[in-house]
């Protein structure tokens, strides 16, 4: 039977972060957590071959105890199993100490129960590092194939897979021995209606907590900030630029307003060096 | 001891991408900011090229005219194609073989493939898409480390990462974020060529097809006029006003990721922190607010002109000049102003 996993991150919906006007930091509070969109995909992907080859789907995710909400959504979306790896040892984990405890977890699950294909967002909103999945990738010395938007083929039996990425030149069609990992684009997949039985799963389903000693025991000297080879160093808020000169349409008129805006662009050295080249 | 300064100079079939002759210009600037530092040890720094490919000795000279001082260059048939294993197993040979203090590599689609696998093989310290590089003091160290500064959650908090304990010390940065310094045919570097056999066990994933995209290259990243629309346009056919002024104007469409998200025009064309990172000449921001994940990726533009009906968006923080007005009012104004003017002098 063929085995695909999926590792998703919840993350602070970006899109909805506000900074405190006062203090110029980020408000935190009030923002809502989401499944990762790319995440999202990458599940939404791995349940449609799931169900094509009647397979089995494990999420897993490392992050706070509230993550689990993230796994139950991946479980509404088709998953049959979630495991959430959860533990204080693992605060400040950068890219490198948090691929090591992804990584492990995957040998562990993959040892007990062989994986075909594993699957990561391309990237985290809240981070958007895209190294995780490259990171494990490295860690479990399987190949990688990175932006990937379809997949076109996964041949258990044969052992191998066709899997499209998309570069800045065009689209490349892999074709990769399993196990392998991919990392996924938003086009991989559309994210499903839920079906009422895996509905009706989610709101029953506890996801496995695994901690940094049950039922793996981690290097603690390879996690949380100890393992993480950057630190912040500092961090703030983007510099506060001074509002620029406007003109309001409804008190100018509208041919007035465009006389004025043409006359101070081509005041200016840059524009006026390129309305030398097109006019 | 010398103290290396390495960009991995980014080709595909023979052509130098224009974000490794940008980092070049980074990394000899780094090499000035330790000038204090080299004095003091009498040691010297180096900016050196990293290359690999097939048959790419003129990309190698390119390099050298943007700035390298030396290029390790790996070049077999084996790296026609770009493919992650072998590229990352021949970098991190190099890497251990020269040891670098500080390794940049570009945030483009092939660099980020490489630059996280080859970081976790190096077990080193990797800042994705950084804004600004510095070599500078840190807390409770001696001597200078690679200050490397980047946007994170959206663009709403910019943080300085630094990584002390492991070299390289590596960041990749996004195309456009620093100018390129100008090609100087006459400047002097050497090409050393290294070896690096790629064994059948780094082949499992290959190129087995590649489809060139039919459309024509959008380079958003490296146009000299953009005009942008947003969640403002209201519709998705509000791009057609959009492009009508992009081309009066010699430029090309962009947008905010509220219209892409939207699905009113193709990720290709987005702006910002999750998007492309511009700097043309002229920017044109209509009906975009100005979320700071937009505002992080067009910052550096000449000029911006922002059209907007809200006079509070934040886009106006970093206009050139705003327009508080309806974008269907002022764009066919300025279309009609526009060809009047083309029309007197001709």
């Amino acid at each position: 039977m063929i085995h695909l996993l999926v590792s998703v991150k919840q993350v602070p919906d970006t899109t909805n972060i506000r900074i405190d006007p006062e203090t110029g930091s980020m408000i935190r509070k009030g923002v809502p957590a989401i499944l990762n969109p790319y995440d999202a995909h990458a599940v939404a992907a791995a349940a449609e071959w799931k169900r094509k080859l009647n397979g089995k789907l494990t999420v897993i995710t490392m992050g706070p105890p509230a993550a689990e909400i993230a796994l139950k959504e991946c479980i509404e979306m088709g998953a049959d199993r979630g495991v959430l790896i959860s533990d204080r040892k693992f605060a400040g984990s950068d890219t490198l100490a948090t691929s090591y405890v992804l990584a492990e977890a995957i040998r562990k699950i993959h040892e007990e129960d062989p994986l075909d294909l594993i699957f990561f967002g391309k990237q985290a909103i809240d981070g958007d590092t895209a190294q995780v999945g490259p990171g494990a990738a490295i860690r479990l010395g399987l190949p990688l194939i990175t932006y990937a938007v379809e997949i076109r083929e996964i041949n258990q039996t044969e052992g191998y897979a066709l899997i499209v990425r998309k570069t800045e030149r065009g689209r490349e069609i892999i074709k990769t021995t399993l196990p392998a990992v991919l990392t996924a684009e938003k086009a991989i997949a559309e994210i499903p209606y839920a079906s009422l039985p895996d509905l009706i799963n989610s709101l029953r389903y506890e996801p496995e907590n695994w901690s940094a000693e049950e039922p793996l025991a981690y290097d603690v000297d390879k996690v949380g900030l100890k393992g993480s080879p950057t630190w912040v160093a500092k961090s703030g808020s983007p510099e506060a630029h001074e509002p620029a000169e406007t003109i309001i349409v409804a008190k100018e008129g509208l041919s007035t307003t465009v006389e004025k805006v043409l006359d101070n662009m081509l005041a200016n050295n840059s524009v006026a060096s390129i309305w030398e080249e097109i006019k | 001891m010398t103290r290396r300064f390495w960009v991995f100079i980014e080709q595909e079939v023979g052509t130098m991408h224009p974000v490794a002759g940008e980092l070049l210009g980074v990394a000899q600037r780094l090499v000035t900011e330790i000038s204090d530092e080299l004095e003091a040890s009498g040691e010297e720094a180096i900016v050196e090229g990293i290359l690999i490919g097939c048959e790419v000795e003129d990309v190698a000279r390119n390099a050298i005219e943007h700035g390298a001082e030396r290029v390790y260059m790996v070049d077999d048939t084996a790296f026609e194609h770009y493919l992650n294993r072998p590229y990352t197993e021949a970098i991190t040979n190099l890497v251990r073989k020269h040891k670098p203090e500080v390794f940049l590599i570009g945030a483009t689609t092939l660099g980020r493939d490489l630059a996280g696998a080859v970081a976790t093989s190096l077990k080193t310290g990797l800042t994705a898409d950084c804004t600004k590089l510095e070599m500078g003091p840190i807390r409770k160290a001696q001597g200078k480390y690679l200050l490397a500064t980047r946007p994170a959650f959206g663009g709403n908090v910019i943080a300085t990462i630094v990584c002390k304990d492991f070299k390289p010390q590596m960041a990749t940065v996004r195309p456009r974020v620093f100018e390129s310094p100008k090609r100087d045919p006459k400047a002097k570097g050497e090409i050393v060529r290294e070896d690096f056999k790629v064994t059948p066990d780094m082949l499992a994933a290959k190129l087995v097809e590649f489809i060139q995209e039919e459309q024509t290259q959008l380079n958003l990243e490296y146009a000299d006029v953009i005009v942008s629309g947003g969640k403002g346009l209201g519709k998705a056919d509000g791009f057609n006003l959009i492009k009508e002024l992009a081309d009066e104007l010699g430029g090309v469409v962009g947008s905010s990721r509220a219209a892409v998200d939207g699905g009113w025009i193709e990720y290709e064309h987005q702006v910002g922190q999750t998007g492309k990172h511009v700097r043309p000449k002229l920017y044109i921001a209509a009906g975009i607010s100005g979320a700071i994940q937009h505002k992080v990726g067009m910052q550096d533009s000449d000029y911006i002109l922002a059209i907007n009906t809200d006079p509070n968006a934040p886009i106006f923080e970093i206009a050139t000049l705003g327009v508080v007005g309806d974008l269907y009012e002022v764009i066919p104004e300025m279309l009609k102003q526009l060809r009047a003017k083309k029309g007197a002098q001709a």
